[in-house]
């Protein structure tokens, strides 16, 4: 009896101080406060091009800092991943890469972010890249990596087949105007071909959206996205148009994936990163080619910063490290190695840059074609707290007639007024 | 005095043990599975409680507590279409997975039951698909499931059927979804169903075999009766895996919302798209009480009818 007494209270005492311990532990250590060795975890997604190679240069001239870097597959991911941890007020890496979509989502919390305004790096990006990432108290938060002013990709072997010129420059020319004339030509091309024009509704929509200043916000953040005349005549022109030059293909999708490489459609609308999208998903294919037009003047489609969290521990090399990163000579070794295009001023006055050849797309000078598109963007789109939400609505909106066919014009669009006023 | 003194002394004693004693045969008991219960309550119960209190407040991910607004939440949860369309896509996804699954599952361990050459290799190469990540069975049967270019619908076109809106429309997706659900879990529910089956004594198919009952007859008379504590486990235990579906909706297509009009998008999509999507963790809290309402009272319905089915035959 005795002995089975004493087991019982010293398993009971055991338990306890082994919880003791482990608490204990949990408060002594401290992660890198010990002088000399730093490690940096650099945290993105999808393909930034940050080689090894690249952090191991820096890792050789910063002696006593590591870096590991995390690679999220999809900007979703990373995004949810951002969001939990930055509420929980631990856990992020040194330096997280933010994409557009949802930066402005992220700036509410900007002061859970480190001020990055140095006088070093002042002047380094374009205006409204700098400006976006600076907040309501003048404080800069994020360094931008990427832009992606668009071209046009197009099939050079389907146009000649239609009877279209196949020359780039010839393209181009073809293509100058607004987008009236886009799907002018467009109707030319399905008519001699019976083939789709373009992929999907979706992605000329947000071509066309892009280049609408204030589309479902006003300065003030109120939504205006359900009563704007000019939402809801873009979204009627697309689907209208989309209605014979579509190839019916939700972005993205494996169908989208397939029609990549089996001449679905013979256009597209190309940001920079777009590029490797298509040279990595239909690397059989030889007639695509891209030419330096874009309808209705410039427009940009993502590009992402960096930014460093207050939360951790080692702001002032972290800030190092990102400042380094988008600095414009490792801007241009991301772009050889995934071709993200440089948001650096800088970068674009490189001859590397301006002599940049793509081999996939028939040795197109994308380099120059992209810096000639960067300059033509005229507006950059106010993106509030709500764009996110809005534009994904709207997005499904278009999928449901253009991909599914499941609504008519009218009635999807009731959907989407739907969905804007459950936010 | 001595006499006298000596006992009380040793009564004293004996009473202290015997109290101890009986405090060790009370109480041991319950110390010795507390730390389940312990366990439980700091991470099954503490949530579930604490829940329910993010759910009747205002809640943001980031900004955290906001104002209390009582059921408001629930209110707002409850007259919005998207969770009606979503309670219908998971019932309906449940249905379609859940029945053809079981059944299948009965048959499968019934042949594995019987004297089979190489007994393990059969019985290992069910539980196959199990192994396999979700992820990997997502994408390739998303990837068959293509509306265009989809393996399935060419076929069909081979055949010179139309081809199916495996996506567009809200049926085809759920029988979609339904497939890798039941290409995932149907071995597997198949060896839990034959570990019930091993434990039906043979001496009631040696009878039956003597009375000259068949096969069929011997499995509905007594496999099917015999089996049916196993029965209502694996009945439970799908219903509350089927009601919380979620891996392989959100993975059907690279937006994982659920389809443009909703076509697929169960209830645990619609919290997740409230909680991270929003950032609104009062209201994804609400659908998750709901859900474990629903759990709650679709189990016990199940448990009724599957007793009073056994109890019949």
């Amino acid at each position: 009896m005795l002995s089975r007494r004493t087991t019982a209270s010293a398993a009971i005492a055991g338990a306890a101080a082994v919880a003791l311990i482990a608490t204990g532990c949990s408060t002594a250590t401290d992660p890198g406060a010990e002088g000399g060795d730093i490690t940096l975890t650099v945290a993105t997604f999808n393909d930034f091009g940050y080689t090894d190679e690249l952090f191991a240069q820096y890792e050789a001239e910063n002696p006593g800092i590591t870096i590991v870097h995390n690679r999220a597959a999809t900007s979703n991911e990373a995004r949810d991943n951002f969001f939990t941890k930055l509420g929980a007020g631990s856990g992020l890496a040194d330096i997280e890469a933010v994409e557009v979509d949802w930066f402005a989502e992220m700036m509410q919390y900007s002061d859970r972010l480190a001020d990055l305004s140095d006088p070093a790096v002042a002047d380094r990006w374009v205006d409204w890249k700098t400006a976006a990432a600076t907040d309501a108290d003048g404080r800069l938060v994020a360094y931008g990596t990427d832009i992606g002013p668009q071209a046009v990709c197009y099939r050079a072997d389907l146009f000649e087949a239609a009877g279209l010129p196949t020359d780039r420059d010839e393209v181009a020319a073809l293509l100058e105007g607004d987008w009236d004339r886009y799907f002018e030509v467009g109707q030319q091309y399905v008519d001699a071909s019976g083939a789709a024009w373009f992929d999907a509704a979706g992605a000329i929509y947000q071509g066309m959206i892009n280049q609408v200043e204030y589309a479902y916000e006003e300065a003030d953040g109120t939504v205006i996205a359900t009563e704007n005349p000019e939402v809801k005549q873009i979204y009627t022109e697309v689907l209208t148009a989309s209605e014979s030059l579509s190839a019916h293909l939700a972005q993205w999708s494996d169908d989208w994936f397939a029609g990549l490489s089996n001449g679905a459609f013979a256009t597209m609308l190309c940001p920079g990163w777009m590029l490797g999208v298509i040279s990595g998903n239909a690397p059989d294919v030889t007639g695509w080619d891209v030419a330096n037009v874009f309808p209705g003047g410039g427009g940009n489609w993502g590009g992402s910063y960096l930014t460093v969290p207050a939360q951790g521990q080692n702001i002032e090399e972290a800030k190092k490290l990102a400042a380094w990163l988008t600095a414009p000579e490792q801007q241009m070794s991301a772009f050889a190695a995934a071709g993200t295009f440089p948001s650096q001023v800088e970068a674009y006055e490189s001859t590397e840059l301006q002599e940049a050849t793509n081999e996939y797309f028939n040795g197109a000078p994308v380099g120059q074609i992209l810096i000639e598109r960067s300059q033509a963007i005229e507006v950059a789109p106010f993106k509030s707290v709500k764009y996110f939400p809005i534009n994904d609505a709207l997005q499904r909106a278009l999928t449901r007639v253009d991909v599914d066919g499941t609504d008519t014009i009218d009635s999807s669009w009731e959907l989407f007024v739907a969905d804007v006023n459950a936010l | 005095m001595s006499t006298v003194t000596a006992p009380e002394r040793s009564v004293r004693r004996v009473a202290f043990s015997q109290t101890l004693s009986r405090w060790d045969v009370k109480v041991s008991p319950y110390l010795y599975i507390s730390p389940f219960f312990i366990l439980f309550a700091i991470t099954g119960l503490f949530p579930l409680v604490y829940t329910a209190w993010v759910s009747v407040h205002e809640w943001n991910l980031i900004g955290g507590q906001g104002d209390f607004v009582g059921f408001d939440n629930f209110a707002f949860v409850l007259s919005n279409p998207p969770f009606w369309i979503a309670l219908r896509n998971t019932f309906s996804i449940f249905l379609i997975s859940a029945v053809p699954q079981i059944i299948l599952a009965l048959l499968i361990a019934a042949v594995l039951d019987r004297n089979l050459r190489a007994k393990t290799f059969w019985r290992m190469g069910v539980l196959l698909p199990y192994v396999v990540a979700p992820v990997a069975v997502t994408l390739i049967f998303s990837n068959m499931f293509g509306d265009q270019y989809g393996l399935i619908n060419n076929l069909l076109g081979d055949l010179g059927i139309d081809p199916i809106g495996w996506h567009s429309e809200v049926l085809p997706s759920h029988i979609a979804i339904a497939t890798m659900v039941n290409f995932r879990w149907t071995g597997y529910t198949a060896l839990i169903l034959l570990a019930g089956m091993q434990a039906i004594p043979r001496d009631y198919y040696e009878a039956a075999m003597i009375d000259g009952a068949g096969t069929v007859r011997q499995f509905f008379s007594i496999t099917i009766p015999q089996l049916r504590p196993t029965l209502i486990f694996v009945i439970v235990t799908s219903t509350i895996g089927g009601l919380q579906i979620f891996d392989e909706p959100r993975l059907y297509d690279t937006a994982g919302q659920g389809g443009a009009s909703s076509q697929w998008m169960t209830i645990t999509i619609y919290l997740y798209n409230l909680g991270w999507g929003q950032l609104n963790f009062g209201r994804a809290a609400a659908v998750a009480w709901l859900l474990f309402l629903i759990i709650v009272i679709v189990g016990l319905l199940n448990v009724v009818i599957t007793r009073s089915i056994a109890r019949a035959s």
